[in-house]
């Protein structure tokens, strides 16, 4: 009896059909398909990409030299370096983070007790030469400032989940 | 109280202790934590934190373990509700005023505060009125300051009252408006000011050099010793990568307890110092060039080999040098047939060479000077050239000891006791005074000394002091070795100590001092200690009498010895001078024709001997910086060009063990073989110039910790002299005032300080502004500029 079955549905092809169905309903279905780079995929505020360092609306650099995400970073990718600065606070003098070694994991956001290291929805970025992959404090602080608003809305976003 | 043994019951487990003994130190010792931040083991109890409150069974309320004697029988629970509703309220308290600055605070990670909070503090907190905000205080170059950080434990303020000895830090006003400061507007200049950074509890007081520098889970802790001071006190350096960040006390009991002195803590800066030599160096015309090791040490070797007549070659060594650079030095100077050989750069007279048999040393256990019942201390300011053990003397003193000193100048003295001020020259006679009273008998010209002088009433005191047998000590501090005289002195000393049965104490000048006999770097002793046939030439006649070549080894010309400006001509006068350095100074690059640069202190593995003899070996902690290689293999390969047998170490271990062997059974000994007969070199005429090695500036490292040179201790190059006697050489303050002393000159300018003895001027050694002067001891004439 099941011998027979399995013959007859081999003879009229039924699991083909079965499947092209499944090709057919998407035939015909809405595309989700992203023509990347023309189009972009939506990004979530909480999207883990490239690094940056914020200001105070002040302009004062928000960072602290507490070295709290240096400890907390799981593959070593932070190195600092701090010294009193001239009026006396505590400030870096050296803040690198070798993007080849970040995992994207977020610690250092998470750490940070102001703010100032973040990631951002930023995912497009490339390194043509070596050494580039290191962000140093000036990069980190200019990508902070090219994208401040958006920042601090992505922050106010995801503020109701940490 | 009495010594019977109670037994107690803490948290259900029965602990045996002393009745008396108060709580905690019974919960320390069984292993059980209570939560603290007022107490410590070196200081007395104050119990104001509360934070160690423990319920103790029939007592209605809960009683601080600091502060609660053990009595038989009594239950203690630290773990029960009612004790840790007490913790908890009290840290509460303890955090209403405290910031939450913990991110931008030194503290942050090694903090008392932090770690008790996480085990008795709430997750959130209930106050929310404002804090308290306390200014700053600029105290100084050592330490920083955050008051609004204090939490008012008052372990510095009971530092300052019970350990430095100076109450430089004073708790003001009540309750809220508690306020710990200066009183007045001052720095902190006690020589162990540091410890009250590691004592703060919280991040109120931090280190400046090291402000914002690293972070406490940054850094590796490696032990280390200390080669400033003739202590050896233990260290742990802590370590960022390549680099010593900061230097901290290694608990021991037998040799600093738990302080160190700032020289000690802070001297490290000095390793990065920009002067530091990294590549070796030769003169070519006049012209400093940069060479390879292999042309340099070719270039030594030959230099050095070609001078073939005995004793030519001088090897002028720093007492602060490792043992096994001390000893390979000196083997590769004798093996070159040369006897000159010594260490004892500051040592002012030699005379005694020849009755001295063994290596000379502290006499007694540096512990024991706790328990001294009295001590004549002869021409040292023990606080500014051996901080810890001054702080010994201090603590026996303090429990009733008499100390007198005979001393060129007036010392500060944080205790009781007698000083006898007098120009340096009449030092001599005070001394042999007090040997008089005591009934010490002399042979030759001590016995015409000893008959010519009158004993005084201070005499008669500190001979009757001293009578007291073995807890007696007659200490001769480093003025009185740099001291023309010095033979005099010693014999004195000793023929005083004999008289009164007394111990004679010589208080080595550095870290290895006592090493260095040990090592053979003495002209009179061979390694091992052993007396040596011939005695070759000292440190001061190898300069009187010039050599060809020298080889030094960690020192300076013009600031490391004796007799500055002589250093400098006779050393620019030889033809060859190899210098192994850890840095170059324009008079280095003035005297020299090699220089070979040498690691220092934590770069280089080595032992110290300190002054009580003990053997501590270190490891070298950092790579030395540049081409720099440490001394033993410098004067390894130095030893295998110049074609000498037994200089194939791959180890400095093989070093210190042959050495170790060498030492086998010998002893050390302060008393000299008697009859030497010795006239008094120093005059009583004229004006005389007095002089110290100020606290910082005893040795290259010390000399580049730029916060310490910023300190009062770090010496100034002035003149400084009593206002009447100013008045009669007709100067003023603020003044320049033109020195002369044999032959050389110098102008600086005047200062006037009633400490000094009328009849006598008083100029540092050990600075660059007075190194064109002469010995620090003798006559000079003095005009205005």
């Amino acid at each position: 009896m099941k011998v027979l079955r399995n013959y007859l549905k081999s003879l009229f092809l039924l699991e083909l059909f079965r499947g092209l169905s499944v090709t057919g309903r998407y035939l015909f279905r809405k595309k989700f398909t992203v023509m990347y780079p023309e189009e972009k995929a939506p990004v979530s505020p909480r999207f883990r990409g490239l690094h940056a360092l914020r200001r105070y609306p002040n302009g004062e650099e928000r960072c602290i030299a507490c070295k709290l995400c240096e400890a907390t970073c799981p593959a070593l990718a932070i190195t600092i370096e701090a010294e009193p600065r001239e009026d006396g606070s505590r400030r870096t003098t050296r803040y690198d983070i070798d993007l080849f070694k970040c995992i994207y994991c977020g610690y250092c956001q998470e750490a940070c007790p102001v703010d100032a290291i973040v990631e951002t929805r930023i995912y497009e970025y490339h390194f043509e030469n070596r050494g580039e992959n290191i962000m140093t404090k000036e990069k980190l602080l200019a990508v902070g400032d090219k994208h401040e608003a958006q920042i601090a809305a992505d922050i106010e976003a995801q503020a109701k989940y940490r | 109280m009495t010594d019977s043994t109670v037994t107690i019951e803490v948290d259900g487990q029965a602990l045996e202790a002393k009745a008396g003994t108060m709580l905690i130190d019974v919960t320390d010792a069984a292993g059980i934590t209570l939560p603290r931040f007022c107490y410590h083991k070196k200081l007395s109890v104050a119990a104001n934190c509360r934070m160690c409150l423990v319920e103790v069974e029939k007592v209605p309320k809960p009683l601080p373990a600091c502060a609660t004697p053990v009595t038989d029988g009594m239950k203690v629970y630290t773990r029960s509700p009612k004790a840790l509703a007490a913790q908890k309220g009290t840290m509460e308290f303890l955090l209403i005023n405290h910031p939450l600055d913990c991110p931008i605070c030194d503290q942050g990670g090694e903090c008392e505060l932090q770690d008790v909070a996480i085990g008795y503090g709430r997750d959130v907190s209930r106050y929310s009125e404002g804090k308290r905000v306390v200014a700053d205080k600029n105290i100084g170059p050592l330490i920083a300051t955050d008051m609004t950080r204090c939490i008012h434990c008052t372990r510095c303020v009971r530092f300052g009252e019970e350990i430095a000895g100076i109450r430089e830090l004073g708790a003001t006003g009540r309750g809220e408006h508690m306020v710990i400061g200066t009183y007045i507007e001052k720095s902190v200049d006690s020589e162990l000011s540091g410890n009250v950074i590691d004592l703060c509890p919280v991040g109120a007081l931090t280190s400046k050099p090291f402000r914002f520098n690293a972070r406490a889970w940054e850094l590796i802790q490696v032990e280390g010793v200390a080669p400033h001071d003739s202590i050896g006190s233990n260290l742990n350096l802590h370590l960022r990568g390549n680099q010593v960040m900061r230097v901290h006390p290694r608990d021991n009991e037998s040799i600093n307890e738990t302080w160190i002195s700032d020289r000690d803590r802070f001297s490290y800066e000095g390793l990065y110092s920009s002067d530091r030599l990294t590549t070796p160096m030769i003169k070519k015309s006049g012209e400093w060039i940069e060479v390879n090791w292999e042309m340099a040490l070719e270039m030594a070797a030959a230099g050095l080999g070609e001078i073939q007549e005995q004793d030519q070659v001088g090897a002028l060594l720093s007492p602060t040098a490792t043992l096994e650079e001390l000893y390979l030095a000196q083997k590769l100077i004798r093996g070159l047939g040369s006897n000159s050989i010594d260490s004892r750069l500051r040592q002012g007279d030699f005379r005694l060479d020849a009755g001295l048999k063994q290596a000379t040393w502290l006499g007694l256990k540096i512990s024991e000077i706790d328990s001294l019942d009295a001590a004549l201390v002869v021409g040292g300011n023990l606080r500014k050239e051996q901080p810890i053990l001054a702080h010994r003397l201090r603590k026996a003193a303090l429990a009733g000891a008499t100390i007198h000193f005979i001393t060129p100048l007036q010392l500060e003295l944080n205790y009781e006791s007698r000083q006898s001020i007098s120009t340096p020259a009449e030092m001599v006679t005070r001394l042999a005074a007090v040997a008089k009273a005591a009934g010490a008998k002399g042979s030759g010209s001590l016995t015409t000394l000893l008959n010519s002088v009158e004993v005084d009433e201070f005499a008669a005191a500190a001979a009757e002091a001293l009578k007291g047998g073995d807890g007696c000590a007659v200490i001769l501090g480093a003025m009185a070795q740099s001291h023309p005289d010095y033979s005099l002195l010693y014999s004195l000393a000793v023929s005083l100590a004999e008289a009164c049965g007394a111990k004679v104490s010589v208080l080595p000048e550095a870290g290895n001092s006592v090493g260095a006999q040990l090592a053979g770097a003495v002209p009179h002793l061979l390694p091992g200690g052993k007396s040596a046939q011939s005695a070759g030439p000292d440190a001061l006649s190898m300069l009187k009498l010039p050599r060809k070549g020298y080889l030094l080894l960690g020192v300076e010309p013009g600031v490391d010895f004796h007799n500055p400006a002589l250093s400098q001509s006779a050393l620019q006068s030889a033809d060859t001078v190899v210098a192994l350095s850890a840095y170059r100074t324009p008079e280095l690059e003035a005297c020299c024709d090699i220089l070979l640069p040498m690691a220092i202190f934590s770069e280089t593995s080595g032992t110290y001997v300190n002054a009580e003899g003990v053997w501590q070996r270190t490891r070298g902690a950092v790579k030395p910086q540049g081409e720099a290689r440490p001394g033993w293999k410098i004067l390894r390969v130095l030893g295998n060009l110049l074609n000498q047998q037994g200089f194939d170490y791959t180890d400095p271990d093989e070093i210190g063990e042959e050495l170790h062997a060498l030492c086998n059974g010998a002893s050390l000994d302060n008393k000299p073989v008697q009859g030497l007969d010795l006239e008094p070199k120093l005059g009583l005429d004229g004006l005389q110039r007095g002089g110290d090695t100020p606290l910082y500036a005893s040795d290259p490292l010390v000399r580049r910790a730029s916060a310490l040179q910023q300190t009062k201790d770090a010496g100034q190059g002035v003149m400084r002299l009593h206002p009447k006697e100013a008045e009669r050489q007709g100067l003023n303050s603020a003044e320049n005032a033109v020195i002369k002393q044999n032959g050389y000159q110098a102008t600086l300018p005047v200062a006037l300080d009633d400490a000094i003895p009328e009849g006598c001027v008083w100029i540092s050694t050990g600075l660059r502004s007075t190194s064109m002067l002469g010995q620090p001891f003798g006559e000079v004439t003095v005009e205005k500029a």
